[in-house]
This record gives C-alpha cells, sequence and structure tokens, in this order.
C-alpha cells in the first residue's frame, strides 16, 4: 500500500469506517423508509401525521445540525437517563453515547425520511391486481409483502435508492467534523501537520469516485436483477 | 397541565442562554449564511449556463471536459471541496505576494469559491437536462425560421429550459442553504457555527441546536413557498 508518509494505514482504516458506516447507515435508512412509506400510506390519520411530520421536519434541517444535535445532546441525554435509573431503581449502568452509534443513527434517521418518499412512489406503481392475486391465493398479509409487493417494488424503487446512497455515501463525510476518525478526518489533520494538504485530500477524494463506481455497477446488476420479467425496459 | 406551566415560568426564568449577546451571535450567523448561500448561487448560476451548453454540445472534445468536472464536483463531498480549497489556496506559487491574498486569507472567500464550484456543478447537470428535453419541434421551427444556432439559443431553448429546470433547481437552493452549514468546520461564524459557539459556552446542547434548526426550519419553508410562487406564475402556460 502507498505510504503517504505514514499516513497511508491510517487513512485505508479511515476508509474502512467510512464504508460501514454508510452501510449500516444505509440498512437503518431502508428500515426506516419502509416503516415510514408505510406508515404514510396506512389508514390511521396519527400514523399518517407522524410519518410526514418527520419527513418534513429532517428534510428542512441541515444534516450537520442533526448530527451535532444527537451527538451533543445524545450524552447528555443518555446520562440522564442513566442517572434517573440509578436514583430511582437503584439500577447503576453507564452506557456510553459514542461517536460511530451517534454517527450511523443520525444518517440512517436523515435518509429514512428521503428513503420513505422513494418507497412510496414504488409501492404505489404496483399494480393493486397483484395484491388482491396474492390474497385471493389465500396468502397472508407479510407474505404478500414478501414474495409480491417487495420484489415488484424493488424495481421502481431502485434508481431512487441509488441515488439516496450516493448522496448518503458523501454525508458521511460530515461525521469527521463530531470526532470520528473516517478518511476525511485523518486526511484533514495530515493535511495539518504536513501541510501538504493535495497529497491527502485528493486520494481521498478519488476513493470517494471509486466508492461511487462499484456501488454504480452493483446497482446496475441489482437492477438487471429486478427488471427480470419486465422486457428491461 | 399546572406542571407544564410552571415548568415554562422556570424555564423563562431561569433563561440564561437567550439573552441579546446570543441573539445576536445567531443573527451575525444569519447574515454570514445569507451571503454565503446567496453570492455562492448567484455565481454558480451565471457559471452553470455556458456550463450547460457546453455540457449539451455535440462535440465530445467540448462536453466531455464539462462531464468531468461536474462528475468530479457531484461525486466527492463538498466537505472534501472545501478542505482542497481552504488548506490548498495557500500553495498557489506566490499568491501571497498578490493583491488577493489579503481577500483570500479569510476563511469566507475560499468556503465561497468551494460552494460556487459545486452548486455550479450541480446547477450545470440540472440545466442540461433541461435543455436536452426541449421539444424537438420547437428547435425545427425556429430552424424553418433561419434562426442561427445562438439565437435559437437565446430566444427559443434556453426560456423554457429555464422553465423546465425550476423545480430542480429549487431543491438545489435548499441543498445549499443545508450544506452551508460546513462552513462552520472551517471557523467560519454561520448560523450552525454560532449554534457550536452557544453550546460550548453554555454546555446546551439541546437549546443551541435545536433553536439553529428552528431558524433553519424557516428559512427552508420560505425558499420552498418561493419557488412554488415562482413555479405558479412560470409554469401557469402548463398547468391550464
Amino acid at each position: 500500500m502507498i505510504d503517504l508518509q505514514g499516513y497511508g494505514p491510517r487513512l485505508l482504516e479511515g476508509a474502512g469506517v467510512t464504508v460501514q458506516l454508510a452501510v449500516l447507515s444505509l440498512i437503518l435508512a431502508i428500515i426506516l423508509g419502509l416503516l415510514t412509506a408505510s406508515a404514510k400510506m396506512s389508514r390511521s390519520w396519527l400514523l399518517k401525521r407522524t410519518a410526514t411530520v418527520y419527513t418534513t421536519l429532517i428534510r428542512g434541517v441541515p444534516d450537520l445540525v442533526l448530527m451535532m444535535l444527537l451527538f451533543f445532546g445524545g450524552q447528555i441525554g443518555v446520562n440522564a437517563i442513566s442517572d434517573m435509573l440509578y436514583y430511582n431503581y437503584e439500577i447503576d449502568i453507564y452506557i456510553n453515547f459514542n461517536a460511530f452509534a451517534a454517527g450511523v443513527l443520525t444518517i440512517g434517521f436523515i435518509f429514512g425520511a428521503y428513503m420513505g418518499e422513494t418507497f412510496r412512489g414504488a409501492f404505489m406503481a404496483v399494480d393493486n391486481g397483484q395484491i388482491e392475486a396474492g390474497k385471493a391465493y389465500g396468502m397472508s398479509s407479510g407474505l404478500v409483502f414478501r414474495r409480491i409487493r417487495f420484489p415488484q417494488m424493488m424495481r421502481h424503487a431502485l434508481p431512487g435508492l441509488s441515488n439516496n446512497w450516493m448522496v448518503l455515501l458523501k454525508t458521511t463525510a460530515l461525521v469527521s467534523v463530531i470526532g470520528l476518525t473516517d478518511m476525511v478526518r485523518v486526511a484533514a489533520e495530515a493535511s495539518r501537520a504536513t501541510h501538504e494538504p493535495f497529497t491527502f485530500l485528493i486520494p481521498v477524494a478519488v476513493a470517494y469516485l471509486l466508492i461511487a463506481s462499484v456501488s454504480e455497477w452493483i446497482f446496475a446488476r441489482l437492477q438487471k436483477r429486478y427488471d427480470i420479467g419486465f422486457g428491461g425496459q | 397541565m399546572l406542571d407544564i406551566s410552571a415548568w415554562f415560568n422556570d424555564l423563562l426564568a431561569g433563561n440564561t442562554i437567550f439573552t441579546a449577546d446570543t441573539l445576536g451571535y445567531y443573527w451575525e450567523g444569519l447574515v454570514t449564511t445569507t451571503q454565503l448561500v446567496f453570492l455562492s448561487l448567484i455565481a454558480g448560476l451565471i457559471l452553470a449556463v455556458p456550463l450547460a451548453i457546453m455540457r449539451s454540445s455535440k462535440h465530445k472534445w467540448i462536453s466531455l471536459p464539462i462531464y468531468f468536472y461536474t462528475y468530479v464536483f457531484r461525486g466527492t463531498p463538498l466537505l472534501i471541496q472545501l478542505y482542497i480549497i481552504y488548506y490548498g489556496v495557500v500553495f498557489i506559487d506566490g499568491i501571497q505576494d498578490t493583491f488577493l491574498w489579503p481577500v483570500l486569507r479569510e476563511a469566507f472567500y475560499p468556503a465561497l469559491i468551494a460552494f460556487t464550484l459545486n452548486t455550479a456543478a450541480y446547477t450545470t447537470e440540472i440545466f442540461r437536462g433541461a435543455i436536452k428535453a426541449t421539444a424537438q419541434g420547437e428547435i425545427e421551427a425556429a430552424r424553418a425560421y433561419g434562426m442561427s444556432q445562438s439565437l435559437m439559443m437565446r430566444r427559443i431553448i434556453l426560456p423554457s429550459a429555464f422553465r423546465r429546470a425550476l423545480p430542480a433547481y429549487g431543491n438545489e437552493v435548499i441543498f445549499m442553504l443545508h450544506a452551508s452549514a460546513i462552513a462552520s468546520v472551517v471557523t467560519l461564524m454561520d448560523l450552525t457555527g454560532a449554534a457550536r459557539f452557544v453550546y460550548a459556552r453554555y454546555y446546551a446542547p439541546f437549546e443551541a441546536f435545536l433553536f439553529v434548526a428552528a431558524i433553519y426550519l424557516c428559512l427552508t419553508f420560505a425558499i420552498l413557498f418561493f419557488f412554488r410562487y415562482l413555479e405558479k406564475k412560470l409554469l401557469a402556460h402548463l398547468n391550464s
């Protein structure tokens, strides 16, 4: 591996943090997105409202502000809960609120709102007759979701999903601000220490482009997989 | 109910955070954020129009370099771009002797340059999409009138492309407002910078960041309504 004045291994480690963070947040975002989409399409007024407020608030506030709120406020919040448990129930636990968890939670939470919109559109694009047919076969609603709605929905959701993923990947750079040592933070530290910003920042930029290209390829494969039976359009 | 009102009174009485002092910091932050976002959007828009025309050129040697530029700036985080310009500007040969140095030494201008280049890249792609979507019949009609390429661009393609680009451009403006929060990372006192300062001084993360989140939310809604109004005015012919 390229040494980069001894920062090479640390940069590589940082890249690992970036990828882990991005993938974990994506999983959380997909789960939250599916829940939000279901809530928005449900008949319950309360669920609909909650989902709308969630997506509106999240999309109106910068990612960095939400991240700082959760990261700086999170430790205080967690401490308050553990204090409460100690004084009221004499349960003595200490929960460490680390930067990685804060990062995954915030990014997942933010992109859950965007995913919700993507999934809602995709769910609505699935022909209702398909779902009725599933019910006619006596499938439970869980089975209908797993075997009929989800596979057909993914075809419509993938372009939006891939778009959201690209934005999410770039958003992970912000965790360097709240103290996580991803590749951006390592590069920024190295730049300050050695006064050679280009040596470290340009490889990191290239790494982002590389990750983006690889994921583009994966999404193209997935799209092909989910387009089966639709004439590849 | 009593409990809540007592809590609220307590909050008002014990309010050490939202004093004239800290509200002053937030106000300064609001001014910086607005300047930064507004100036970079204007400069980005001016850059994006010719770039988008070049990007939709039939000649590969014109469109490819522009594609490379938009690909790099849209594919990497804005934070990296900001760092490269902020830390890198010192290393341009002889920059410290020129008249530009006092300007570039402050964090505001590197941030402005980074934001401008970033939004120009996104706007170029938005405009390119809109130019490409011009109805073929309109172009044929313009040709039939004997318009030159540049006259057709000016009178036929661009006016309708701008209108088509409006909804996507509105999103870009909101995106830029939110992205500007990272200016605080290079020591700029923008809205987020003010919130960080208030947090650090009073160790009150919830108050400091929730308040600034509310300001951003208001700004976002203001932009949203402005663009809805514009769309209603400029795209009226499509709705009726």
